[in-house]
């Protein structure tokens, strides 16, 4: 194959690099490839992470540097920024699809966006429907907004009794 | 506020003066501002303002962190857990910063590793033991409810960097507080012992609380900078938040005429030396390891 020579290409490489916490997405799936930079003896890719102490991030740069590598990219190196900060609306319909196919509800409304936190507070926020991603039924509920990863809540279908996964907005 | 004012040049008596560094007077671009030379601290208002913003996390980070494979159920242990990431990783964030404006090949690590108490910036509030559950919920709940307006504010702020890291912190920040004010809701408003326990949680922790909105020349040099928000504009959005969910909650607000303050200049209670030597055993005895 020959030695990629546009930023789509680069792209299109990036999406052999999974999310190593959420294999069915790709790093470009999940939003957090925001640029990448082509020079005559550089390819620099910027990152965002999706939480700031996302523990991820290490293994996707090494995995990123290592796709670019094995394309023959000259000079593969990532930066990593926080600006502008990742949001779960970067998520796509289409990878929205994979991770519910994969058994994760996607992301439901951005938490700093649903109004006053003390109003949300005090009135014990009417529970989200969220469909089961395995069954499909709205009888689910919320058991924890901190899941085994940091992107990511854990609820229960009362419907098929199945703990499942969303991920969180944000 | 002047700095002049604020931060003695001398350490006032008693035990610290043995440790405490030596204060000098320097003159950075962000006006005179003062710094210890002794403690290996910055002489730099806007590093200092970095250093307080970071240690904070990472102390409370560190203190949530103890709760892994203790907590009271499994969702609380992961939730603490995740918690305490959030806080670790907006630290080396802020101290990245930090170390890119001292410039002299610093990183997040010689802050969090190779400082010793002296030279830490948080708020005592953070660094008391983790207590009981009560204890962890109460003083996370009394320290978000200042986050959210700080973060939202200094996203704001004139410094693209920070602004950066202030933005996806805030909403971060948005999740601690439902969290901890969830429980506190829960805990005040359960059974007799819960009541009882965060009741007590309260009342223990609530004279630290006033170090939350402590100010002096380094804040007031940095708020001039950059435009980061004056803590005092915050207090009463705080006020709101700990005085509504505490009355939901039916507990009470409690009072305390003894309101300790030193933190921010590097005077701590004994339990941060000892919950930094157990933090820095291990980067310590294999310096300049990397895995």
């Amino acid at each position: 194959m020959a030695v990629p020579r546009t930023r789509e290409e680069v792209f299109e490489i990036l999406t052999t690099v999974r999310d190593p916490e959420v294999p069915v997405l790709s790093v470009v799936d999940l939003g957090i490839i925001r640029d990448v930079a082509l020079g005559d003896d550089f390819t620099e890719v910027t990152i965002t992470p999706t939480y700031s102490g996302c523990p991820a991030m290490r293994t996707i740069e090494d995995e990123v540097l290592g796709a670019l590598t094995r394309a023959g990219l000259p000079g593969p190196r990532v930066r990593m920024t926080f600006t502008p900060a990742w949001t779960t609306d970067w998520i796509g319909p289409e990878a929205r699809e994979k991770l519910r196919a994969y058994g994760i509800a996607p992301p439901g409304p951005r938490a700093h966006d649903e109004g006053d936190v003390l109003v949300q507070i005090l009135k014990r926020r009417e529970p989200d429907v969220v469909a089961c991603p395995y069954c499909g039924s709205r009888e689910t509920e919320l058991r924890s907004e901190f899941g085994p990863t940091a992107c990511k809540s854990i609820r229960f279908c009362r419907a098929c009794s199945q703990p499942f996964e969303q991920f969180k907005g944000i | 506020m002047a700095a002049e004012q604020d931060i003695p040049d001398e350490p006032e008596s008693g035990a610290g003066a043995k440790v405490a560094p030596r204060i000098v007077p320097v003159t950075t671009e962000l006006g005179p501002v003062r710094a210890s030379i002794t403690s290996g601290q910055p002489a730099n208002a806007f590093v200092e303002y970095l250093l307080r913003l970071s240690d904070d996390r990472l102390v409370l980070g560190h203190r949530l962190s103890e709760w892994c494979g203790h907590a009271p159920i499994l969702e609380e242990d992961i939730a603490l857990a995740n918690i305490a990431l959030d806080l670790i990783g907006q630290a080396n964030a802020f101290y990245t910063i930090a170390a890119a404006a001292e410039g002299n090949g610093k990183t997040a690590d010689d802050y969090a590793y190779f400082r010793d108490d002296v030279a830490f910036r948080n708020v005592m509030l953070v660094e008391l033991p983790k207590g009981d559950f009560g204890v962890t919920i109460a003083r996370l709940f009394l320290f978000s409810a200042l986050q959210v307006p700080f973060l939202k504010a200094l996203q704001g702020c004139s410094h693209a960097e920070v602004a950066g890291v202030a933005a996806k912190s805030y909403k971060e920040s948005v999740y601690h507080l439902r969290h901890s004010a969830e429980w506190v809701l829960k805990l005040g408003d359960g059974t007799a012992e819960s009541h009882a326990r965060v009741q007590a949680a309260f009342d223990q922790l609530w004279p630290y609380h006033t170090e939350l909105f402590w100010q002096d020349g380094v804040d007031a040099a940095v708020q001039g900078q950059i435009g980061a928000p004056d803590l005092a504009t915050l207090r009463a959005e705080w006020e709101r938040t700990v005085q509504a969910v505490l009355s939901q909650a039916t507990l009470t607000v409690p009072t305390s005429e003894w309101q300790p303050t030193g933190g921010r200049l590097g005077r701590h209670t004994e339990h941060l030396g000892h919950m930094l030597a157990e933090m820095q055993s291990v980067a310590r005895a294999h310096p300049g390891a990397s895995w």
